[in-house]
């Protein structure tokens, strides 16, 4: 018996199609969601994917927040349900409050689309259990609003708490992929709520999971076969 | 029919680099004396019927959860006087 996971595909989402391919590459089913439809189709775990969901109208992540997958996407986490929010789907996490803090744009107003290097802060997550703590991986980077900002007492919080799960890795050169590309605070790119279940980061895992495309790497695969493992262990 | 604007602007510990930007291409127009510039979002409501309290009650609680993120912006909230006759 294999996983269900589910990616949902709102109207501006980008990379449904590589976060499906990706989940099945490491050995589950995907299964593809639709925003307008309240209904999970009995999915173990959920991916938020990346794009522009609604034109990143109003704020990026703010409209699809509100739309009906959301309501029980957001119900379900609460209870638990694994949830992993990449780049756009990060954002919705935020606008959604499921993980704290919110995403502004970078903070030199320019595109970026690179290999970015990440350091894993915490592999104790759903998402996270096939890589080590401490661990450096590349994937690549591609966002306008990846500038993570939160109050001090968040931040401080997060970080006692071990609830930043990757970091922009700023020792080394821009141009080998190191660097805090965007102003994020304390170069967070990714934070796990307290449970782990709910994941986000601003880099894209989905596009880094066949050595023929990308960074020539498969860092990006671990999310999903340590997903996969969680729920067939369970 | 009334007006609603609802003002959001980033709160002010959060650094604004479109406000920056701004702010830096003042002196090249002439423009001196303009130590800071930070730039918000302007929403203008038109609301059918009265502007009573449990209507403006109702927008704050949209601004709060909608097109505010209050984690990040603050809002105002006040009626427009829109100008009679313009029919």
């Amino acid at each position: 018996m294999t996983a269900r996971i589910g990616v949902v595909t709102f109207p501006g989402s980008l990379d449904d199609r590589d976060s499906r391919r990706a989940i099945r590459l490491a050995g589950a089913e995907p299964v593809a969601l639709w925003h307008k439809d309240k209904d999970l189709h009995q999915v173990d775990a959920v991916v938020l994917c990346g794009g522009f969901s609604y034109g990143d109208y109003l704020r990026a992540g703010a409209i699809a927040r509100f739309s009906p997958v959301m309501d029980t996407v957001i119900e379900q986490a609460k209870a638990g349900l694994p949830v992993l929010g990449i780049c756009n789907g990060f954002q919705i996490l935020t606008e959604a409050h499921l993980l704290p803090g919110g995403m502004l744009g970078n903070d030199h107003l320019h595109f970026i689309c690179r290999d970015q290097k990440l350091r894993v802060e915490n592999a104790d997550t759903a998402w996270t259990g096939d890589y080590t703590a401490g661990q450096e991986i590349s994937i690549p980077l591609k966002n306008m609003d990846g500038r993570y900002v939160a109050d001090r007492r968040t931040l401080d919080e997060l970080e006692a708490e071990g609830r930043v799960a990757f970091r922009y890795v700023t020792d080394g050169e821009a141009a080998d992929g190191y660097g805090n590309p965007n102003g994020s605070l304390n170069d967070i790119a990714g934070i796990t709520n307290a449970a782990g279940n709910v994941v986000g980061l601003m880099p894209h895992p989905e596009h880094a999971v066949e050595p023929l495309i990308g960074t020539g790497r498969t860092d990006g695969l671990p999310f999903f076969t340590s997903i996969l493992k969680k729920l067939v262990n369970a | 029919m009334a007006r609603v604007v609802v003002d959001v602007m980033l709160k002010p510990e959060i650094l604004d680099p479109q406000g920056q930007a701004v702010q830096r291409a003042l002196p090249r127009l002439g423009f001196e004396g303009i130590s800071d510039v930070r730039q918000g979002k302007r929403f203008e409501l038109e609301v059918d019927g009265p502007v009573d309290e449990a209507a403006l009650a109702r927008i704050h609680d949209l601004a709060e959860s909608f097109l505010a993120n209050t984690v990040i912006e603050d809002f105002t909230v006040r009626v427009e006087e829109v100008a009679e006759a313009v029919k």
